[in-house]
């Protein structure tokens, strides 16, 4: 067991994790965040991307330890301060990105660390940012509409 | 041979709203659920916790074909944590699958490396794991058959030496007869002056939904099972998992609840092995038992679209007109039988259906092999036939020296027509969508071939559909149950038996009860997946739901607005049809200003809470299609509708690379009437990239039944790097018994996407690929091949 502190969605935790537990666990289960999601547990479909320090990462392969002292955000931390849905929320809806939705927590975190770094991307830009999510559904069409649709929405 | 005797149906009247009166229906409204989903809220069942609830892990067999000697479970047992070790020697017998050719647990041998061989539940996923690793089976191996042809050969090994029933069996067929004969094949080939003879292969695909496998069973104090379940089928699971009590001696009900659902694509359609071993484990322990798949179980312990071979033989006429089809067809049917064994009954379709052929003769065998065995999957056996036919269509084309598309112009389907199999299409789009795809894509100004100064060629492709698209009369029920009870707050609750994996049946029926209603969408609730609260549905399958679960919800919407406007009529002292309802405001026509707009709720709860009403506005409604189940020769019209379709792709192919790139997708649905334009496109835009995986790079890979690439990077679905533009166009025909003139449309995309690639292929660089998936070696190859008959 070692004990971690990091901040998950703007709040600092501290809890005990074994040393082989993935962040992943740690969010579904210790902290109840139950947004990112195990698809296969291997790091190959990103349904359990989260962002760490500004970053995706698939969260099924990344050491729980590793997020000592750093900033996780998940899928339940998107809404505004506001409390208004995030613009990559609100165009998910809107566009028809979602169906089973299994890929959407990771697929929108994926999304949300690519505007934060360039918030001006083209279409293939956030193809390549989102060529680690698979979704099985949808054929992404509309989930590329919905990024680029929220990369506009923020610049406003 | 000219089309004289064209067997034309009966004008039917409609019934629907002019589309311009249509306030809900035919918008682009998001999913309902999108909202939680998005929000990470949505519960799935991997998020599911029970109050003590356990962790159940399964013992696969490590053979493909073997005797089992021996299960010593001792070591298992003693690990902490352990709550129960079950398997085929202390546990009742339940047998599984529509033939019944399946025990859950294997007793005396194994017939596949998914065969269920013990099983634990533990207080831990890790106590469960560490439970199972150290169960001891002695077996005692069998030669194995990995192929129908090794199947068939002369005393090859049984692979179940009896059925159900005791029967003995002499070889490893599966008994269904399925076989199709329309017109006079004989006289057709006479009539021929065209013929071409292929075959074709196709391999075993996945589904691959992203949430695995899982189900949470439960039983409380009253023998009574709950389960938490994933299926697509949720009346019929209930019937099979109440069969399965009764066996376990058992005397209580069943429950199934789905919670959210992590895609369907029919992998959901029969119940499978891990369910009812978590009903042994949890009756066993008397507490709640979780079994969730790992990414590896979900490849090689479910059930794929089955691998298949196809020979057809077609002919034409002088002026191009079909005149016969005789197409056999083998199949890999695995080890034991599901709904894969079924498939050619749905071959069938476009076999007697697709493009207007008369004399038609389809046979299918489906053999027991040491495989996994096979499932429904998006399209049944659809896409499977379809591959055969619209690639043979073009190589027919070629060689009566018709262009491909003139080619389909002349034998596209028409509306109003008996098809030779008893079909009876009211509304068909063929010949629009086809006009429509051919347009957009510019095809015929094409310029096919290598592009100057590049390795690579361009070409153009097209290929068909037909699907049912009104309801698919397999069982003798083919119906849907629909509640609706409105609540005098104006908020409306609809409990339907069908079902969502996504595919946003919960939003068309929230549109089509709002319209019907004349109510805001937000106001409706839909709710799915409960059978104790949900009537019965014959589940989500053959793109039924919107068609029959929406006529159903439609029907039960109209009678409680009968109930309303009755009511209403006599709260503001006008005639009934003075009254109209619309988005939740109740307008009258009369001369009191005061009673000219009322806000439906003022009205709902004087109805309610006065003494002279006292009412409340409910009602329920099962709806059952007009469709008939085929007759024993399989002829018969099996679906209310049928939604047509074409594709068209324009590709490169890298002729140094063989790797082929599709540069251009258009497709057209005819769907009847759009009730959601934006959903009918994630859809199309769904299926088709499933379409193009099996196209191009979909396979399982068995090395003597053990999958060598169960994980996503050895299996290749698309990403979004892979994302090709698509144009998907609605055709929209108005049928007269669709809700509000709507055909089903949920597996049609898939359909004839990887035809209408290799007929591109083949218009790019003159190679003729008939085996899918069409991979850049196997391009490769295929090139060498003819550059070396050319040098040759
Ligand atoms: S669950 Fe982490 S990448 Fe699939
Ligand atoms: S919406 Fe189902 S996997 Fe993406």
């Amino acid at each position: 067991m070692k004990t971690i502190t990091f901040t998950v969605n703007g709040n600092p935790v501290t809890l005990d994790v074994s040393e082989d537990a993935n962040l992943l666990s740690v969010l579904n289960d210790d902290l109840e965040l139950a947004g990112a999601k195990e698809g296969c547990g291997a790091g190959e479909c990103g349904a359990c991307t989260v962002i760490v320090d500004g970053v995706a990462v698939t969260s099924c392969l990344y050491p729980a330890c590793e997020a000592d002292g750093r900033v996780v955000e998940t899928v339940e931390g998107l809404v505004l301060e506001s409390g208004s849905l995030h613009p990559l929320q609100r165009t998910f809806v809107d566009y028809g990105a979602v169906q089973c939705g299994f890929c959407t927590p990771g697929m929108v975190m994926s999304a949300k660390a690519l505007l934060d770094k360039y918030p001006n991307p083209n279409e293939q830009e956030v193809k390549v940012a989102l060529a680690g999510n698979i979704c099985r559904c949808t054929g992404y069409t509309q989930i590329v509409e919905a990024v680029l649709a929220a990369a506009e929405e923020m610049k406003k | 041979m000219t089309r004289k005797e064209e067997r034309l149906l009966p004008e039917v009247e409609r019934a629907v709203r002019a589309p311009e009166e249509l306030v809900v229906v035919g918008k682009r409204i998001p999913k309902s659920d999108a909202l939680y989903k998005v929000l990470g809220q949505a519960q799935y069942i991997y998020d599911m916790q029970l109050p003590g609830m356990l962790y159940g892990k399964i013992l696969w067999s490590e053979r493909a074909h073997a005797k089992i000697i021996s299960i010593d479970t001792s070591e298992a047992e003693k690990v902490p944590g352990v709550r129960a070790v079950i398997t085929a020697q202390n546990t009742p017998e339940i047998r599984i699958g529509f033939m019944k050719d399946q025990p859950v647990l294997k007793k005396d041998k194994v017939r596949s490396f998914r065969d269920e061989v013990a099983a634990v539940a533990a207080t831990s996923w890790e106590a469960a794991e560490e439970a199972i690793s150290r169960i001891k089976v002695v077996y005692e191996d069998l030669p194995g058959i990995f192929s129908p042809e090794e199947a068939m050969e002369e005393g090859a090994p049984l692979i179940h030496e009896m059925d159900a029933r005791g029967k003995e069996l002499k070889d490893n067929r599966i008994r269904l007869p399925w076989k199709l004969v329309c017109g006079d094949l004989e006289k057709g080939k006479a009539e021929a002056t065209c013929t071409v003879t292929t075959s074709y292969e196709v391999p075993a695909v996945n589904h691959c939904c992203m949430g695995t496998s899982a189900c949470i069973a439960s039983f409380d104090a009253g023998d009574n099972l709950t389960i938490y379940d994933i299926t697509q089928i949720p009346s019929l699971a209930k019937a099979d998992f109440l069969e399965a009590l009764k066996a376990m001696g058992a005397k209580g009900r069943v429950r199934v609840i789905t919670p959210t659902i992590g895609g369907g694509f029919g992998s959901k359609l029969d119940t499978y092995g891990y369910q009812y071993i978590a009903m042994l484990l949890s009756h066993r322990t008397k507490r709640p038992v979780k079994i969730v798949f790992t990414r590896e179980e979900e490849f090689f312990a479910t059930s794929p679209r089955q691998q298949a071979k196809f020979t057809i033989t077609q002919g034409c006429d002088k002026e191009g007109y079909l005149t016969f089809r005789e197409v056999n067809a083998t199949l890999d049917n695995g080890a034991y039988i599901s709904w894969g064994a079924t498939t050619p009954s749905v071959m069938m379709m476009p076999m007697s259906s697709l493009y207007r052929v008369p004399n038609i003769e389809f046979k299918s065998t489906c053999i027991y092999t040491n495989n996994t065995w096979a499932q429904a999957m998006r399209g049944y056996g659809n896409p499977q036939a379809t591959f055969a036919i619209d690639c043979n269509m073009d190589e027919l084309a070629e060689k009566a020296g018709i262009d491909p598309v003139e080619f389909r112009r002349r034998n596209a389907n028409i509306p109003g027509e008996e098809t030779p199999q008893g079909f009876l299409p009211r509304t068909c789009g063929h010949r629009e969508c086809l006009e429509a795809v051919v347009e957009k894509m510019g095809y015929e100004g094409r310029q096919s071939g290598i592009v100057e100064g590049t390795p690579k060629a361009r070409g153009m492709g097209v290929a068909s559909l037909i699907h049912v698209g009104g309801g698919a009369k397999i069982y003798r029920s083919d119906g849907c149950a629909t509640s609706i009870k409105i609540d005098d707050d104006g908020w409306v609750d609809v409990f339907s038996g069908s079902q969502d994996i996504g595919q946003g049946l919960d939003t068309v029926l929230r549109q089509i009860v709002a319209e019907v209603l004349g109510f805001k969408p937000e106001k409706v609730k839909i709710h799915v997946g409960d059978t104790d609260t949900c009537g019965w549905d014959a589940g989500c399958h053959a793109s039924r739901s919107t068609f029959v679960a929406g006529n159903s919800a439609k029907v039960c919407a109209e009678i409680v607005r009968a109930q309303m406007v009755a009511n209403f009529a006599a709260q503001l002292e006008v005639a009934e049809d003075a009254i109209s309802i619309t988005e939740g405001e109740v307008l009258a026509q009369t001369d009191d200003p005061d009673k000219q707009v009322t806000k439906v709720e003022r009205l709902l709860r004087r109805a309610h809470m006065t003494g002279r009403g006292n009412t409340m506005f409910m009602a329920s409604n099962f709806w059952e299609p007009n469709n008939k189940l085929l007759a024993g020769d399989f002829h018969g019209n099996f679906s209310m509708a049928y939604t047509y379709g074409v594709h068209g792709v324009e590709l490169e192919v890298d002729t140094e690379t063989g790797q082929v790139d599709v540069i251009n997708y258009v497709a057209a649905h005819d769907i009847g009437k759009a009730i959601n334009p934006m959903l009918l496109d994630g859809q199309a835009y769904g299926g088709i990239m499933q379409g193009i995986g099996y196209a191009l790079t979909e396979e399982m890979l068995f090395d003597k039944g053990k999958l060598l690439n169960p994980n996503f990077r050895d299996y290749k679905i698309l990403t979004c790097l892979d994302v090709v533009p698509i144009e998907a166009i609605i055709v929209e025909t108005d049928d007269p018994e669709g809700p509000f003139g709507a055909k089903g449309v949920g597996e049609p995309g898939l359909v004839p996407v990887a035809p209408a690639i290799a007929n591109a292929i083949y218009d790019a660089v003159g190679i003729r690929l008939r085996r899918l998936p069409m991979t850049p070696d196997r391009v490769l190859e295929a090139l060498w091949a003819k550059a070396g008959k050319a040098i040759a």
